[in-house]
């Protein structure tokens, strides 16, 4: 059997990082504020760890002025999207190991 | 390395993250049983004016168009329920939001108004045009169609019981269709009894 751990993603490691990557896969887009919200991160760390995401190309930003206040919005890439989706596996495989 | 827990917590917090994000839980259940109180009294009204006294139930020939004046009377009741509906709609679910320590403004309750808009405002049209024209005779299943229409379009960003109600009023939409004569009694059923009824399955299930 394949080795769970090769498909679980440095970058994912971090529980925020996944939070994100969460959001963004179960919706087509979502901007900062309301990241910030159903997360609960602060600002700073927030706009770090998305910064990391972006530059590993898993999301992607648009940005747009709503009533000349700028808006935001992330999506998640076709990468970021397959990569999520085995470091879910691997979670999952992972966890039925141990407990199997 | 993490530990194997923490592997788990992970896995928790994604599923209850996505399904947070995805939803628009401030929705208050307790306003959509005001607002079938406030249809009931409407069609009670409506009743009055048309009916009265013969039985609410059977099949009636009674037409709007044997009462012209009244049909004035009629359309400012519909807009006080309409209005009505919107404002307990709107105060509870801000209140509720409150309660909840979130903003009534998201993405996902935006993507809800889009999804809502979109078909309530093609049948509000729609309606309108029915009026001037007057079929009244196809206001019933319009305004059940099209508000059951917009219900499951925008069932995916908020509970699963608004997409049940949205099938209930198009099916007794597309039952007014066939039986006009029973037009208000199903009106009263769809805006009334249905609202009274998912709106009190939601208070249980999601606000106590």
């Amino acid at each position: 059997m394949k080795n769970p751990f090769e498909s679980l993603d440095k970058v994912l490691e971090h529980s925020v990082r996944l939070q994100i990557m969460s959001v963004l896969v179960a919706n087509d887009s979502y901007d900062f504020n309301s990241l910030k919200e159903v997360i609960g991160s602060t600002d700073g760390a927030l706009a770090t760890h998305i910064k990391a995401l972006e530059k590993e190309k898993y999301i992607s930003v648009s940005k747009s002025f709503v009533d000349r206040k700028p808006n935001t919005k992330y999506r998640v890439t076709e990468r970021g999207r397959k990569i999520f989706k085995a470091h879910l596996d691997g979670l999952e495989q992972l966890i039925k190991q141990q407990k199997g | 390395m993490k530990e194997i827990n923490e592997y788990e917590k992970d896995l928790a917090s994604i599923r209850s993250i996505m399904e947070r994000s995805v939803k628009f839980i401030s929705l208050s259940g307790l306003s959509g049983v005001l607002s079938g109180i406030y249809a009931l009294v409407g069609a009670w009204i409506a009743y009055q004016t048309i009916y009265s006294p013969l039985s609410p139930v059977g099949y009636d020939h009674v037409s709007i168009l044997d009462h012209p004046a009244s049909i004035f009377k009629l359309e400012v009741t519909g807009f006080l329920v309409l209005l009505s509906s919107l404002t307990t709609g709107f105060l509870m679910s801000l209140q509720k939001a409150r309660k909840m320590q979130t903003s009534l403004w998201s993405s996902t309750s935006r993507q809800l108004m889009k999804d809502l808009a979109i078909p309530l405002v093609a049948g509000g049209i729609f309606i309108l045009v029915l009026l001037v024209r007057e079929y009244y005779v196809l206001l019933v299943p319009a305004t059940l169609l099209f508000y059951g229409l917009a219900l499951v379009q925008s069932s995916r960003n908020t509970f699963s019981e608004v997409m049940y109600l949205g099938l209930t009023e198009i099916i007794l939409g597309l039952i007014s269709a066939m039986l006009p004569g029973y037009g208000l009694i199903l009106w009263a059923v769809g805006f009334g009894a249905m609202h009274i009824l998912y709106g009190a399955i939601m208070y249980f299930r999601y606000e106590r």
